[in-house]
């Protein structure tokens, strides 16, 4: 089909497909609203949701709810992967801790976090706190675990070399498995932050003053589905900035690992 | 330098599950001599070296270095393992260094270290190349450098070329004769190669398997002048001969 090796690299370079995908739903959604086909109150044009999205921008709303939820998110997570980090190195590396904790995380990591919100209400009220404790427990255990496993396939042969060369206790922690787990560190982070998000906005549905998910179900109270679809576009766009940005992060500081 | 290995037996496992891996070592190793364990996979080798690092513990038996006991793992002996034991995100300079910024030594004495050590192995011009982008060879000889940097009394090595290809072997076979030669290095290899314990060391211990033990102990008078030549001398090819046919009967014994 494609002739031209100029054109064929053009076609296979990732980023342009990936460009291509997403203006092939655009133009889809495009032709779909604007042909008259759909209704518009359940599936407005990209040109009203523009028009929606902007409106909030300019009243200061969208940034405002972005804030709040970006802040929710951030506060459980860094709690989150803080704790995880020195308690996911524990039980890999110390065989009593993890018997200790492995089945009662395996079991806790089950549950899932929304069942929580409930408790958390009860327990907190509808303040910041029970937000970001769900925000917690829903990331803590996987975080933890995934660390876990990071540790536990350090090879010997790293940690005995350290150990016959002198090393003894917190170096080889410091410098033999820290970073060789890095860049796995980081992946688990990317990828639980992705459950980070979706938690927020299922917090903020059931009890909120402002946030994304928040502006989301009173848009539903008014059946504003071009403001619904501002809320789902602005969240997708921030988890893939994030998403990135872990995905440079590991580009650059653990470069030997690619 | 005094290594004394005396009647190490060494058992993994507990009750029902007790298994005798090796039974009554002994031996002793003193300065400046290269000396080589053989054996098929299964003799216990292995463990003889990770008992004289410190990474294990004897089950009976006691290993003294200059007089005192070995109870845990420490610079006085380096050890050089098989493969993947490079750290792939420092450089072949950082990977040197590494044992001596451990000890906590002074940034200009590491860096003459490094660069001194990274030379005799031969590898200056790759002092910034990570572990990746060297060849198994050159990775061998970076480990080797890493562990000469912290001037142990004795270089342990656990099947240095086993994962080489046959030239390459040949050629770090013939680098780690010519190293010993210049530093007076002591060391200990083990190997499952007749042919390059007979090539290196001066004593030659054979292991026997299941329980590991030494079965016969070699003390290789050869000319070393030039490794190339002696592999296809008449002297050498004999030797080894005999060797390989004592190693296949404790094998066949086994059928």
């Amino acid at each position: 089909m494609v002739r031209s090796p100029a054109l064929r690299r053009f076609f296979h370079h990732p980023w342009v497909l990936g460009v291509l995908g997403i203006l092939t739903v655009f133009v889809v959604w495009f032709l779909a609203t604007s042909s008259g086909m759909v209704d518009k109150l359940f599936l407005p044009g990209p040109g009203a949701v523009w028009q929606a999205g902007s409106d909030q921008f300019q009243q200061g709303i969208l940034v405002k709810d972005a804030i709040a939820s970006i802040q929710r998110v951030f506060l459980g997570f860094v709690i989150s992967a803080g704790l995880a980090l020195p308690i996911g190195i524990a039980m890999g590396t110390n065989r009593t801790i993890c018997h200790l904790l492995e089945p009662l995380m395996g079991l806790i990591r089950y549950m899932p976090a929304p069942a929580f919100i409930p408790l958390l209400i009860i327990y907190f009220g509808l303040e910041e706190l029970p937000k970001v404790m769900l925000i917690f427990i829903g990331t803590f255990f996987f975080n933890t675990l995934m660390i876990m496993d990071a540790v536990k396939f350090v090879p010997s042969e790293l940690v005995e070399t350290a150990l016959t060369l002198g090393g003894r206790g917190v170096p080889i922690l410091t410098r033999v498995v820290a970073p060789f787990i890095a860049p796995q560190v980081l992946d688990t982070y990317r990828i639980n932050m992705a459950s980070a998000w979706n938690l927020v906005i299922v917090a903020e549905l059931v009890a909120a003053n402002e946030g994304l998910g928040k502006r989301i179900s009173l848009a539903q109270r008014f059946l504003r589905t071009d403001e619904i679809f501002v809320g789902l576009i602005v969240i997708g766009l921030i988890g893939l900035i994030i998403d990135l940005g872990f995905r440079f992060l590991m580009r650059r500081a653990c470069s030997w690992a690619n | 330098m005094h290594l004394q290995v005396s009647n190490v037996s060494k058992s993994f496992g507990e009750g029902r599950d007790r298994k005798l891996v090796l039974e009554d070592i002994s031996f002793e190793l003193v300065s400046g001599q290269f000396m080589a364990l053989v054996g098929s996979s299964g003799s216990g080798k292995s463990t003889v070296m990770r008992l004289i690092a410190g990474l294990e513990r004897p089950s009976e038996g006691t290993i003294h270095l200059d007089g005192e006991q070995v109870r845990r793992p420490g610079s006085d002996r380096g050890m050089v393992f098989q493969k993947y034991s490079l750290y792939p995100w420092l450089t072949a300079a950082q990977n040197v260094a590494f044992g001596l910024s451990l000890q906590g030594r002074g940034k200009a004495e590491i860096r003459e270290r490094t660069a001194y050590f990274l030379d005799v192995v031969g590898l200056a011009d790759a002092a910034r190349l990570l572990p990746r982008e060297l060849s198994g060879g050159m990775q061998q000889r970076v480990a080797i450098a890493r562990a000469l940097a912290t001037e142990p009394k004795v270089l342990l090595l656990d099947e240095p070329f086993g994962a080489l290809d046959l030239q390459i072997r040949e050629s770090m076979q013939e680098f780690l004769h010519d190293l010993w030669k210049t530093t007076g290095l002591t060391a200990l290899l083990i190997t499952h190669d007749i042919e390059e314990a007979l090539l290196l060391a001066g004593t030659v211990h054979i292991m026997a398997p299941r329980p590991g033990r030494i079965v016969h102990t070699v003390a290789v008078q050869l000319d070393r002048s030039d490794l190339r030549h002696l592999r296809v001398s008449q002297p050498f090819l004999e030797l080894r001969e005999e060797l390989a046919g004592r190693l296949r009967s404790l094998d066949g014994s086994l059928l």
